[in-house]
């Protein structure tokens, strides 16, 4: 229980000064991926049915493996920025920067991980 | 984690019914939440039977004849009668809205009511909101100037006048804020529809000088930036305003000042 007043309660610790730059980041990767996603799936729609060594060959040219790596780290840090937005929605505390952490962890991993392949195929 | 499911102590019980009015042929049923803090019980929900050709037409009409004729303990705040005071602001049928300007024929079958969602009860349909007029007044709803005042008065174009249409007529029932989930988890943090709307109200107000200072307090991913345009708050307003477009309004402007 504390005596806290109602001004005080709701002021809370004030405004963090932050929360723009995270809406305006959804904002622009989500116009982005509007352009890469469809363009992705594009190369990737032409690519199936293709030999191994053709698909091979379709990623190492510089725009299917550019567009490959730009749609990864848009969609991804998308995902991370929106996974922290529903996170920040439904857990309190400790939980909730625990799962903030995660999702950095996951979307990083995931970045380092599809950048690798992509590099191992183009170059 | 944020509760999915009612505490034990404020699972809804079956309550009292009410017997029929005598000698009536067109009779409605209303299903009513009730809560007393005094007699330690759960919740539950009454059942009265209101004779509808002896009773006004609005829902708050009936609910002041069970009160008159039938249940004297039936608690809920009323004033104005004519959606002015929103003091009557509770959920009817599903949906937040007066009780003074909704029509009993706009609700199909049994007329349920309960207090407005997600809000702690005082009493049967009263929620208590100290935090909401909390983070009302925490906007500063008034005008802030730095110039010396004028001899006569502040002027405004009649442009700039016509910004505030759909702003200023907020009556402030909270059925906006206690309509959005964001609000129902994070109403500690996050101002709501109600609150945001005042504070763009004041924002775009050619008189007020604080802008920089009002736009600033909102910067905060909870404060402003919890609103997920899910706009439950624009379709419960039962004044017809618009608080979602009045937020994406002041998003534009934190954008147009940071980009």
């Amino acid at each position: 229980m504390r005596y806290l007043t109602a001004r005080k309660r709701a002021e809370g610790k004030g405004a963090s000064g932050t929360g723009t730059e995270h809406h305006w980041y959804m904002q622009a990767s989500a116009v982005a991926l509007a352009f890469l996603v469809p363009a992705f799936l594009y190369v990737v729609g032409s690519a199936i049915g293709s030999s191994h060594e053709e698909v091979l060959a379709t990623f190492s040219r510089p725009f299917p493996a550019i567009l490959t790596g730009l749609t990864l780290y848009a969609g991804v840090m998308h995902f991370n920025k929106g996974a922290q937005m529903m996170i920040e929605d439904y857990a309190r505390g400790s939980m909730r920067k625990a799962l903030i952490i995660f999702v950095i962890g996951l979307s990083y991993t995931t970045i380092a991980t599809g950048v690798f392949a992509l590099a191992k195929i183009a170059l | 984690m944020v509760e999915f499911a009612l505490p034990k102590n404020s699972k809804i019980t079956t309550g009292k019914t009410w017997p029929k009015p005598q000698g009536a042929t067109n009779v409605r049923k209303f299903k009513i939440y009730r809560w007393n803090p005094d007699d330690g019980k759960n919740p539950s929900v009454d059942t009265y039977f209101v004779d509808m050709d002896n009773c006004g037409p609005m829902i708050l009409d009936a609910l002041i004849k069970i009160k008159n004729e039938i249940d004297p303990t039936l608690t809920f705040r009323r004033s104005c009668r004519e959606g002015i005071c929103g003091s009557c602001a509770m959920n009817i049928g599903g949906i937040n809205t007066l009780a003074c300007i909704y029509g009993m024929d706009e609700v199909k079958g049994d007329v349920k009511i309960y207090p407005l969602p997600h809000m702690p009860v005082v009493k049967d349909l009263i929620p208590d909101l100290t935090h909401f007029y909390a983070q009302h007044a925490s906007i500063m709803p008034w005008l802030e100037t730095k110039t010396n005042a004028p001899a006569k008065e502040w002027k405004q174009s009649i442009e700039d006048r016509k910004k505030l249409d759909g702003l200023y007529e907020c009556v402030m029932c909270a059925s906006c804020s206690t309509s959005c989930p964001s609000y129902w988890w994070n109403g500690d943090k996050y101002l709501g529809p109600a609150a945001l709307l005042h504070a763009y109200r004041w924002i775009i107000d050619s008189r007020d000088e604080a802008t920089p200072e009002r736009l600033d307090q909102l910067e905060d991913p909870f404060k402003l930036y919890r609103c997920h345009t899910i706009m439950n708050c624009t379709k419960t307003c039962p004044k017809g305003l618009n608080p979602a477009k009045a937020i994406a309004h002041i998003k534009h402007m934190m954008v147009d000042r940071a980009v």
